[in-house]
């Protein structure tokens, strides 16, 4: 090493400040210039669709927001494995030329695969799509179903 | 986005908090505008919202989206949460360019779609050129 060596007293911060500026303009490109005061959007979500996942003694229920969407858009798969496919495409409904304004909404393919947190049965799968809502109802395998015990008092 | 001749010019009112007065929590709806020669076209995403509980109203030359939505997941927990369930709300100022007796609007699978005719002074007309 050179005893030669520029001088410089900042060199580790300004790396720092560096990848910090990386790091804003990352989030810039995924929030948009609105930062922290960002609207609530109906769905920040990574994936496309966003998808809630909830489940009772019985059931387990998957949600999704499809607007625009038929349920003839859509594939649903349930594997023996226990792993839930949503598959589809959103088209978009707009003639070819005119000046655009707003652009916010996603269109495409999309697919994503969820694994259960329980074994249900593939036969017992029922789907519903409503204003937008995609509605999985699917009933769990009778293993899977919590057992109630009846205690008996002496 | 181009500032020049754009009808829809401004968004007011864009909902970035809860509003209190009117009870829970608005989601921004994500919205579509494109302009054509004689309208312009706003395609906005509601999923949720029955046909009846959307509301859109002008006045003062603002259009303002409103879309019920009833509570429909009443989960203790969720295995996967990735949006929320609430009313959405966002709301457009309207240039004067836009015929506001023609608006009209269908709402259809979670998607509402508003067509703002334009006034017929401002849109282009083609002039027939004779030859001499």
């Amino acid at each position: 090493m050179s005893i030669l060596t520029r001088w410089e007293p900042f060199y580790e911060l300004r790396q720092e400040m560096g990848q910090r500026r990386r790091f804003q303009r990352a989030m810039d490109r995924l929030f948009g210039r609105w930062g922290i005061d960002l609207p609530q959007w109906s769905a920040l979500a990574v994936s496309y669709p966003p998808v809630n996942v909830w489940e009772n003694d019985d059931f387990v229920w998957a949600e999704a927001e499809l607007p625009g969407l038929k349920l003839s858009d859509l594939e649903i798969t349930v594997t023996a494995d226990n792993q839930l496919t949503l598959k589809g495409t959103r088209q978009q409904a707009a003639p070819e030329k005119v000046e655009w304004h707003r652009q916010e909404r996603s269109f495409g393919s999309f697919e994503r695969t969820f694994q259960l947190p329980v074994s249900v049965d593939a036969g017992k799968v029922e789907a519903r799509l409503e204003n937008g809502i995609l509605t999985i109802k699917m009933a769990k395998s009778p293993a899977a179903k919590p057992r109630r015990i009846h205690v008996k008092a002496e | 986005m181009p500032e020049s001749n754009t009808l829809v010019k401004k968004e007011s009112g864009e909902v970035t908090k809860p509003e209190a007065t009117r009870g829970g929590i608005y989601y921004t709806p994500r919205v579509d505008i494109y302009e054509s020669a004689d309208e312009v076209v706003l395609q906005c995403d509601m999923p949720g919202v029955k046909p009846q509980d959307v509301e859109l109203c002008f006045e003062k030359r603002e259009l303002s989206l409103h879309g019920k939505v009833e509570p429909r997941q009443v989960p203790a927990e969720y295995l996967d949460e990735e949006y929320g369930v609430g009313d959405f709300h966002r709301s457009f100022a309207i240039a004067p360019e836009i015929d506001a007796d023609k608006i009209s609007a269908e709402y259809r699978d979670g998607v509402l779609e508003v067509h703002l005719p334009k006034q017929e002074r401002v849109k282009p007309k083609r002039i027939a050129v004779h030859g001499g």
